[in-house]
């Protein structure tokens, strides 16, 4: 297990680096310029190879990649080009601070909603509310987040006129952040559902449940003591750590409702080809996706003694 | 041929269930194959039934679009923008006055033919053969083609694809042209060839890995079976044994995730396109449309656009999820 863990620490460098260096040649060679992007029509060739040589753009492709990885290791990402200059790091800090409280919103959405719903329908299986839950939720977890969004908008924003349609004021308590958040919350709440209703089953088959229910506890007691407590171990470590895949749905919430958080940021720079940014936007979530895997196969060894890694 | 089929198939059933006459050893089938047992588990469950029905329906919607639109896609008729269903337009027309019946048919034949290129000839064979080799070699190989597979797991898949799509599509479009000049090809390009070729290649790029990971881990499992044992006792080749024993053992699994992936490559080639990345208009493709249909002032207006195109997608990738679904119970004996 120590040197499973160990290897895979070891080998995690070597993976951001093959990630970064096939992100910076796709960047680099991709078709449209930066600084054509940054100068619109009115660009002058002198100015343009001025901002190229300022910038190192010039120079051969392994030395621009060498030296952005001796940078990057040292702190600094560079700057971006369509936000004329500014630190990509600042840039980085201040829009990841926004996606991650939606996302914790999103995330709180998912349990509330999915827990509950779970434990419900695993206590009643065999009925025909079980397969009906089940479904429904498999039906809202298929819908894309670009469907779900327009819907949502018209049914609270347009006819509703519950709130106001899309933008952004920055804190919690702004009910704008519900809609977003629950457009990205509807496709974890069936894998939530899922989750707990196949670990509440199996914790309800235990010899433990049988007993509580012997010597005298209440329903309610039994479940929440003891079945609730129990399920819920390995759906919050799977749901915790699956945080990174709500960045994918970030991209199209974000863009959609007029967030400015890290999906919107990489939207744009696509598009601007403001590489600075795309690179950095690409290590952090792959840094983020490389440690969401090696925490679960961790967390997973840990809960289940039959996993061993070799 | 049909002993060779049949022999691995009761053997997968054994190793599974323990179930001790349908001993493969011998060669002969007894009866039902493994695939006509799950075809009929399949075809009892209700909801599989439904979905491969309307998969079948839209499908074959998308498929025969040509002879089934009543106009052209791209037939505009000012008189009549954005009106609400009737007899003449049954999905109503939008705001170029296009029929949308047309359009919602075009954009699925486009969803269609991405996810039958992407999954069926692209992801499917791939994973097979690196998963089967790999997990059957092991050793090196198998490193190799693991490390290779988590740096493509640690990208952001949307990002990957974005990045792929956006990159590579005016290389392709460049050759598209040399190709026009070179051969007598008229309209290469505007037939928005390029646009299918890029968005079914960079989904195909991603989804090979999921896959060959699978076939990898069924085929390490199968790789110590005891009919496979049997098998190299007898003194099959190890293509043989590759091919004809562990190969077919491990496509349940397979299957159900192909299922799974058919919605997924649907699902991103709308976000492609939704993006502005994928089929290029005047090529009809559904996440144009979601993209055009579902800004603030025309859901306003004409709230009645957005509903036949996203009903399309969302049933489309419904019902792949709800067959992936069925499948797996059919497949997994545990939940029999």
């Amino acid at each position: 297990m120590f040197t499973y863990i160990v290897k895979r620490l070891l080998w995690t460098p070597f993976l951001l680096l093959a990630v970064s260096f096939i992100t910076f040649f796709l960047s680099l060679y991709g078709p449209g310029d930066p600084i054509q992007v940054l100068l619109g029509q009115h660009r002058d060739p002198d100015v343009v190879a001025r901002i190229k040589a300022q910038r190192g753009l010039d120079r051969p492709f392994l030395e621009q990649y060498g030296r952005y990885i001796w940078n990057a290791v040292n702190g600094d990402l560079g700057e971006s080009i369509k936000f004329r200059g500014q630190p990509v790091g600042e840039l980085l800090a201040s829009k990841v601070w926004t996606s991650a409280k939606l996302a914790v919103v999103a995330l709180l959405i998912g349990l509330a909603v999915g827990i509950p719903l779970g434990i419900l329908v695993a206590n009643k299986q065999g009925t025909a509310l079980d397969p009906l839950v089940v479904s429904i939720s498999l039906f809202f977890s298929s819908l894309p987040v670009f469907i779900t969004a327009p819907f949502l908008l018209l049914v609270f924003v347009i006819w509703l006129k519950l709130m106001p349609s899309a933008g952004w004021a920055g804190d919690m308590a702004d009910p704008r952040l519900l809609l977003p958040a629950l457009v990205m919350a509807l496709p974890s709440i069936s894998a939530i559902i899922r989750l707990m209703r196949a670990s509440t089953l199996e914790v309800l088959g235990q010899e433990f449940v049988r007993a509580a229910r012997a010597k005298g506890l209440t329903e309610m007691a039994v479940q929440s003591r003891h079945v609730a407590r129990n399920a819920l171990i390995p759906v919050i470590t799977v749901v915790g750590l699956s945080l990174g895949t709500l960045v994918e749905g970030a991209f199209i919430t974000e863009t959609i409702f007029g967030i400015p958080g890290v999906g919107r940021l990489a939207v744009d720079s696509l598009f601007a080809r403001d590489y600075p940014v795309i690179m950095a936007m690409t290590l952090l979530i792959a840094v983020s996706f490389v440690t969401a895997n090696l925490l679960v196969d961790i967390a997973y060894a840990f809960l289940d003694p039959r996993i061993r890694y070799s | 041929m049909a002993r060779s089929r049949q022999e691995p198939l009761g053997g997968a059933h054994q190793t599974e269930t323990g179930d001790t006459d349908a001993l493969p050893v011998s060669g002969f089938g007894h009866g039902l194959s493994l695939w006509s047992r799950a075809w009929d588990r399949l075809l009892r469950k209700r909801i599989a039934v439904g979905a491969m029905v309307i998969l079948s329906i839209l499908y074959l919607g998308g498929i025969f679009a040509p002879l089934l639109s009543p106009y052209d896609y791209n037939a505009q008729d000012f008189s009549t923008r954005n009106e609400a269903p009737s007899l003449a337009h049954p999905l109503g027309t939008d705001w170029l006055g296009r029929d949308q019946f047309t359009r919602v048919l075009w954009g699925l034949r486009t969803t269609v033919i991405i996810t039958v290129t992407s999954v069926l000839s692209g992801a499917l064979p791939l994973g097979l053969l690196i998963g089967t080799a790999s997990g059957y070699f092991g050793g090196k190989f198998d490193n190799a083609v693991m490390r290779v597979g988590e740096i493509f797991l640690a990208f952001p898949g949307l990002l990957l694809v974005i990045l792929l799509a956006a990159t590579v599509k005016p290389r392709v479009v460049d050759m598209a042209r040399a190709l026009e000049d070179w051969g007598n090809f008229r309209g290469l390009v505007s037939s928005g060839f390029p646009d299918y070729l890029v968005v079914f290649g960079s989904l195909a790029a991603f989804a090979w890995v999921g896959m060959a990971r699978l076939v990898r881990s069924q085929v390490l499992y199968l790789r110590q079976a005891q009919f496979v044992d049997s098998a190299r006792a007898a003194g099959a080749s190890t293509w043989r044994i590759m091919i004809v024993h562990i190969l077919p053992n491990s496509l349940g699994p397979v299957i159900v995730s192909v299922s799974m992936g058919m919605g997924a490559a649907a699902g991103s080639e709308v976000v492609l396109s939704w993006l502005g990345i994928g089929i290029q208009p005047p090529n009809p493709s559904l996440g144009r449309m979601l993209y055009e249909y579902g800004s603030i002032s025309i859901l306003r207006q004409y709230p009645h656009l957005i509903i036949f195109p996203a009903a399309a997608v969302s049933i489309l990738i419904f019902a792949w999820n709800l067959l992936g679904d069925a499948l797996s119970d059919v497949f997994n004996p545990r939940t029999r």
